[in-house]
Parts: structure tokens; sequence; C-alpha cells
């Protein structure tokens, strides 16, 4: 296998994009993404999308093609696949794009994530973000996207120590990020009181524990490690990429309130790289709650099981902190279009490696890690990369 | 939900009719045709759960989608049936009074309306024992 670098990354701002559609989104962090690797379009030789659920959200699918198609590559006919795992869908694309490289089939190829939430009802969008769960035995009786998730929560706080101020703030902590990050969806610094006075979503759940609905798209641009310096003087490197299933319902799992994909993901991923999580300077966890953010830190290795509420109260997980995790705000203050999250993951420690994330850069970044999540833990994506 | 998607599931949804692997009798609820254990070994029948179990963990569902708005606020809960697996359901009993642990047995509930005018869906949901 070849190595892989990211020669450039785009992505757009996130929010309630009222007057941006589909299409202009994809169209906006492509071209940035291409800005970025000094590089014309006619240079790209296939594209992987990541979407969750462009069907539901816009009535559109068939979705790999259009992008290409409003790319202005339909002439070239290039390869152009969508990828879907529900919120993984972004992490999943970005893994598809690093197989191709890395096998020699093609050379120059853009991972891209996209997704437009805003066109619909905020009663649809619910709906079809139920489906990245159990619809048949878990959406029909009632099951929340929230609810699953604060089941988790009630299950870890019942077994471990953490209050309800330690998971509070996990939102804090990310809001105090998405203040320095100029494409995030909130950029204003909240306060536990504002997590613990917020609408009570799905008890132990609050509206401040929950990410929001984003508009957004974001992409990145690979190329074998050999042709890398042709377009940047700073090429990041992938040295490892991993995947992992667990079963679609939560109530299936060995343990609710541990995602054992997450370990085995980051398991495989350690091993690829030869690392282990002492050597990784920050880390972009998929926080859709947080409770999330709290097993992802654990479960990928950061800390012990049932410490990472104190782990957080403590300031480790902070900017400064032992692990920085969530430079970019999160999925809760950074905001989270489900098939685009994946690729903004990457996007942040590609702009951490090269030492270009502003107010919120930590100092000698040298190994950066995403994971991502789809459903309740029914998929994770682990990725590691390093600066060359 | 159509009329058929519903039908189809109707034994599953109304009396708990799972199944189990006769090679090494695990059971399965949801139901499973597939043993993940035994592969191509397992033997797969139905079973009738005897709808009683332990609630492992839940939530209160405040915001509610609009099939199920009309409840107001439910319990919704990860219920393990003493024959062994794990299954999701509501949980008819006040909000405050659901525990980890409770023990709870089966009811024939309501459980979704489609619209107003819609079809009113039933099946299975758990009461304190
Ligand atoms: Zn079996």
């Amino acid at each position: 296998m070849r190595d892989v670098a990211v020669i450039g990354v785009g992505c757009t701002t996130f929010g309630e994009k009222w007057s941006e559609s589909f299409r202009d989104l994809f169209i906006e962090a492509g071209a940035l993404a291409l800005e970025d690797a000094h590089l014309s379009g006619e240079k790209i030789d296939a594209m992987y999308v990541g979407n969750m659920s462009a069907g539901r959200f816009i009535e559109q699918e068939h979705n790999g093609a259009l992008i290409a198609d409003y790319a202005g590559m339909a002439t070239r006919h290039i390869p152009s696949t969508r990828v879907e795992a529900a919120c993984a869908s972004g992490g999943l694309a970005f893994r598809q794009a690093v197989i191709a490289v890395a096998s020699g089939m093609e050379d120059i190829v853009v991972a891209a994530g996209v997704e437009k939430m805003t066109d619909v009802e905020p009663g649809a969008t619910t709906d079809a973000l139920a489906g990245a769960a159990d619809r048949e035995w878990e959406g029909f009786v009632g099951a929340t996207f929230p609810g699953l998730y604060a089941m988790i929560a009630r299950d870890y706080m019942h077994k471990y120590s953490m209050t309800r101020e330690q998971l509070a703030q996990v939102a804090v902590k990310n809001h105090y990020n998405g203040a320095r990050n100029p494409i995030a969806q909130y950029q204003q610094e909240i306060t536990i009181d504002t997590v613990l006075r917020s609408t009570m979503v799905a008890d132990p759940l609050r509206l401040f524990d929950c990410s929001p609905i984003t508009d957004g798209a974001a992409a990145v641009i690979l190329a074998p490690m050999s042709r890398a310096r042709e377009f940047t003087d700073t090429p990041i490197k992938v040295l490892a990429t991993a995947q992992a299933s667990d079963s679609i319902a939560l109530h299936d799992r060995r343990d609710i309130s541990t995602l054992d994909a997450t370990v085995a993901a980051s398991q495989r991923a350690f091993k690829m790289a030869k690392l282990t999580h002492k050597d990784i300077n920050m880390v972009e966890v998929h926080d859709c709650f947080s409770i999330a953010e709290i097993c992802a830190i654990e479960d990928l290795g950061f800390c012990k099981k049932g410490t990472a509420g104190k782990f957080t109260a403590d300031g480790e997980t902070a900017l400064g902190g032992r692990i920085p995790v969530n430079t970019s705000g999160g999925l809760k203050a950074c905001g989270h279009p489900v098939g685009a999250t994946g690729i903004k993951q990457v996007c942040e420690i590609v702009q951490q490696l090269r030492g270009t994330a502003g107010k919120r850069q930590i100092d000698g970044a040298k190994i950066g890690m995403t994971h991502n999540v789809g459903g309740t833990g029914a998929t994770v994506a682990v990725h590691i990369l390093g600066r060359v | 939900m159509t009329v058929a998607r519903f039908w189809r599931k109707i034994p599953q949804r109304y009396n708990l009719i799972g199944t189990k692997c006769e090679t090494c009798h695990r059971h399965f609820f949801p139901p499973r045709t597939f043993c993940p254990d035994c592969r191509r070994e397992g033997k797969i029948v139905d079973h009738k759960f005897a709808g009683k179990g332990t609630v492992v963990t839940f939530t209160i569902i405040q915001t509610a989608p609009d099939q199920f708005a009309s409840h107001g606020p439910y319990v919704l809960a990860i219920i393990k049936l003493d024959e062994g697996p794990q299954m999701t359901s509501q949980v008819v009993c006040d909000p405050g009074e659901a525990k980890i642990g409770m023990r709870v047995k089966s009811t024939f509930r309501r459980i979704a309306t489609d619209g107003e005018s819609g079809i009113i869906h039933y099946g299975t949901k758990f009461m304190p024992e």
C-alpha cells in the first residue's frame, strides 16, 4: 500500500444557512479545498461524498453524480460515489478515499461531506435522524435519538460517579473552543448553569447536552505521499484508517455505556500507526451528545472507564490540557451537518498540524486523531494524521 | 408506517413472539432468523416470551416525536427479559417511579397514532410488576 497525504482542506461556515442550497454548500467547500491544494479540478481522478439523508432532507438521491456534475466534472466522467453510514458518512467517505489512493487505483481523490438539514420542518429532520437507529424496534416504540443517548447517560451515571455538573462541562468546554473557531455555528461561551437550566429533552439530557441541526459541507483532497509536494509544502500524512461496526440497536450491546466499535476501531488504528494514545496531541471526537464525548475519550483509551467526568472537569480535555478534545468546538458548538462532520474533523486536525488553527492552536501539534460515530455506535471510523 | 409494514409484525408486536436457537438455546427478541453464534448450524424456531423482565436503563422523553406527542412525557427503557435478550419499550408508570433494576411485566397498549385520522398502532409496553 502507498502512503497517503492530505494536500488540501476546505470547509463552509456551519449554521442554519437559509440562503444557501445543498449545491451551493458542496461547491463552496470543494472550491476552498482545491484552492488550498493549489489544484485545478481537471486533476481530480475520483470523488467520495459522505451524505446521510439528502433523500429525506431535500428529496434528492443520486448525489455522487449530482455533485460531480455541479463541480464541473460531468464531461470528464470521473467515478463519484456517495457513502452513507448515518452520522459517520463523512468518516467513511474519507476512509474510502484513503483506500483508493493507498491501493494505487487513483491518484488525486476528493473526500467530501455535505448535509442540508434545514429545508424540511424540524420534526421531519428529527425523524430522518431516528433512522440512524433501529426503526423497527427502537423508533417504532418511541425512541428518539436524544432518548437513546439519555439511556446511555443514565446507565453510565448509575455505574460510575459522574456528576451532572461534570457532564455539563463537556458542553461548556466545547462552546469555549467554538468561540475561537470562525466557522462554528455557536461562537459564544456558556456556563454550567446555561446547560443545567436549559430545557429537558430526554432525562437526564437537556438541550445544551445536544448537538444542533446544521447545514454545512467540508472537503479534503488526497494524493499519494510521493506526489504531495507537487501541491503543498505542508502535506499531512494519513497514519491510520480504521472502521468498525456493532449492533444497530443500543439494547443489543454488550455494555450500554461502552461503544465497543470505538474500542475496536481505535485499537486497529493505533496498531496500524504503531502508536499509543500517549502519542496523540489532540483528538476530534463525536460529541453528538455530551455523554458521547465522555464515552469516547474512555473508549479511545485516553482515560480509564468511569473517570472521564472528572478528567473533563479537571481541564485535561481543554485547550492546554493533557489531551485537548474537540478544539473545533465539536459537534456541540461547531455544529453537526451529519454527512459533513467526519470530513470537518479531518479539516480541523489538518489545520492544527499545519499550525494554522489560530486562537485554538495546540503548540507543537504533531499527531492528531478523528473519531466519527454513526447512530448510537453501530459504525465508528477512526483516523490518525501526522505532520511530516 | 404503512398498514402492511405494521401488520406483518403483529405476532411479535402484540404477543412478544420472538425466536430461539435450538442448537445453543439462545433466545432472541427482537426476533432473529439467523443465530450469530451457531451461524448455519443454528436451528431457529418461534418462541413466546413470558413478558417479564428488569429495567436496565431508562429515560423520560420530554420532547416527543409527533406520533407520540399526545402521550405527554413518557418513560422509555431498555428491558432485560428473563429469557436473556434485551429490548426497548415504554414503561407505563409515573416518571418519578421509574428505577434501574425495577421488575416489569408486559401489557398490551396503544403505541402511536399516525396523524389525526391515521391508524393507531398497538403493541407491547411494560408496567411495574
Ligand atoms: Zn445458536
